[in-house]
């Protein structure tokens, strides 16, 4: 028989009930509850959403990206978060995300120029644009794994699953074996590869409306199977917690799990992981300069505001680190169970 | 009315209403064993649970480790495969029980 989390919703102090929306699951209240303090850390990460196009159109994708998508950065605003990483030396990493980034026309030029400027650049990057290609134009990306060998990038990538199955449910039909295809070109330029200094790592997220495995464990069941069955080899596995925003929120209204899936995050809730969140030393950049405490604030429209709308052009780092960073119900899913941020489990 | 409704399984630490005692030592027992890695991983555990499930046909458990596989890390074919071995264990017990219908026809005369 199955245990329910009685001791968790007998010494937690739930939210009210307040509508049949997300909006019962107050975020604040219970990082109150646990007396936290959530402020501002540093900025050691700019994270940079340069497009919404992609060529791919995920069950989960907090972005809503697509092929048909036409948000993308101008080189104004690329300019301005090279310039950004110019003047703060404390920014040591620029995180490039999308959509698939490599459909931005400026992409290349900032990963030159930001590596120019002696930064970890780290690459979201799908896997399968390297064989699609552009969606509207059908330029080329085949090139992508000798550019980023060449310029030292972190390749990071999203792999659902070491199977088939679950990999082409959330991410489409025929994406696992073009994944598959990709990783092994990334391997055969150095990219996992042991003391190449390539780091190659993947993404799990969960395919449906479940917490991640532990990474460790999974990491494990990843290097085996792909190893032994496709002769890949990659870093780390980052297991992160599906947002319950946007496309995966709708699919989880449409089943009607949505209020299963925030009564699971919120039960999960670990202080410890709170404490490590990723907003508290990261600044998500729009691809119009509009600055959020992350990605998924940024696609929630949730601007920071420190006396006035922030952006790349009015960047102002001491103003930023004593912002009130803002909370929703989504944040939840950043503080289940172990925990889940860009770099995978907190704690 | 329906005799199952899987929201009676948030009510399950209810049951302790009367003599609390004996509950609190089974779910204390319980937590110990399918919720720690011991010489089986929680994974394991997890699958033998769904097996379990399955074979004593108890649908809160059947949803509740179906969810517990999944975050534990296991796939629908390792899941469908212990199925089956709860399955199969229950064929095979059901037809070993052919033995006492042998005896039973040999000394009736019949076999």
């Amino acid at each position: 028989m199955y245990q329910p989390d009685k001791i968790l919703t007998s010494t937690l102090d739930l939210p009210v009930l307040q509508s049949a929306s997300d909006l019962p699951y107050n975020f604040q209240q219970v990082v109150n509850k646990h007396h936290l303090n959530l402020s501002p850390l540093s900025i050691d990460t700019l994270q940079v959403n340069i497009t919404k196009m992609c060529n791919q159109a995920c069950l989960h994708c907090h972005v809503d990206a697509s092929p048909k998508r036409t948000e993308s950065m101008d080189l104004r605003t690329v300019n301005a978060c090279l310039e950004i990483l110019q003047n703060h030396p404390e920014i040591i990493n620029l995180d490039i995300t999308g959509g698939a980034p490599e459909l931005n026309p400026h992409f290349d030029y900032l990963v030159i120029e930001a590596k120019k400027l002696g930064k970890h650049v780290m690459i979201r990057h799908n896997l399968t644009v390297t064989l699609e290609g552009h969606p509207t134009t059908s330029e080329s990306k085949e090139y992508l794994p000798a550019f980023f060998a060449e310029h030292h990038v972190e390749v990071i990538s999203s792999l659902p699953y070491y199977q088939e199955f679950f990999t082409d449910k959330q991410r489409g039909k025929g994406v696992f074996h073009k994944s598959i295809e990709s990783a092994l070109r990334l391997n055969s330029v150095g990219f996992g590869m042991p003391n190449s200094g390539l780091l190659f790592n993947l993404v799990y997220n969960p395919v449906g409306s479940f917490l991640p495995a532990p990474q460790a464990n999974l990491e494990q069941d990843f290097k085996l199977e792909l190893r032994t069955k496709y002769g890949i080899e990659f870093n780390h596995l980052f297991t992160m917690t599906n947002m319950p925003i946007h496309r995966f929120k709708d699919n989880l209204q449409r089943r009607g799990a949505f209020q299963d899936y925030m009564d699971k995050l919120l039960h999960a809730f670990n202080p410890t992981a709170a404490g490590g969140i990723m907003c508290r030393s990261l600044i998500s950049v729009g691809y119009d300069g509009s600055l959020y405490d992350c990605d998924f604030n940024q696609m929630l429209d949730m601007n920071i505001h420190a006396g006035e709308k922030m952006t790349v052009f009015n960047f102002d780092a001491q103003k930023l680190l004593q912002r009130n960073i803002l909370f929703a119900s989504h944040c939840f899913g950043c503080t289940a169970g172990a925990g889940s941020s860009c770099g995978g489990t907190i704690s | 009315m329906n005799y199952f409704d899987s929201k009676d399984l948030e009510r399950f630490a209810e049951v302790g209403t009367f003599r609390k005692e004996l509950m609190d030592k089974f779910f204390d027992y319980y937590g110990t064993v399918t919720g720690e890695d011991g010489a089986l991983s929680k994974r394991e555990k997890s699958l033998i649970a769904l097996a379990v499930a399955h074979a004593l046909k108890c649908p809160y458990c059947i949803d509740a480790y179906t969810t517990t596989c999944l975050e534990n890390g296991s796939n629908p074919d390792q899941m469908t495969e212990a199925i089956h071995v709860a399955a199969a264990m229950a064929a095979g017990i059901t037809l070993v029980h052919g033995t006492q219908m042998l005896g039973h026809l040999e000394r009736a005369g019949a076999a």
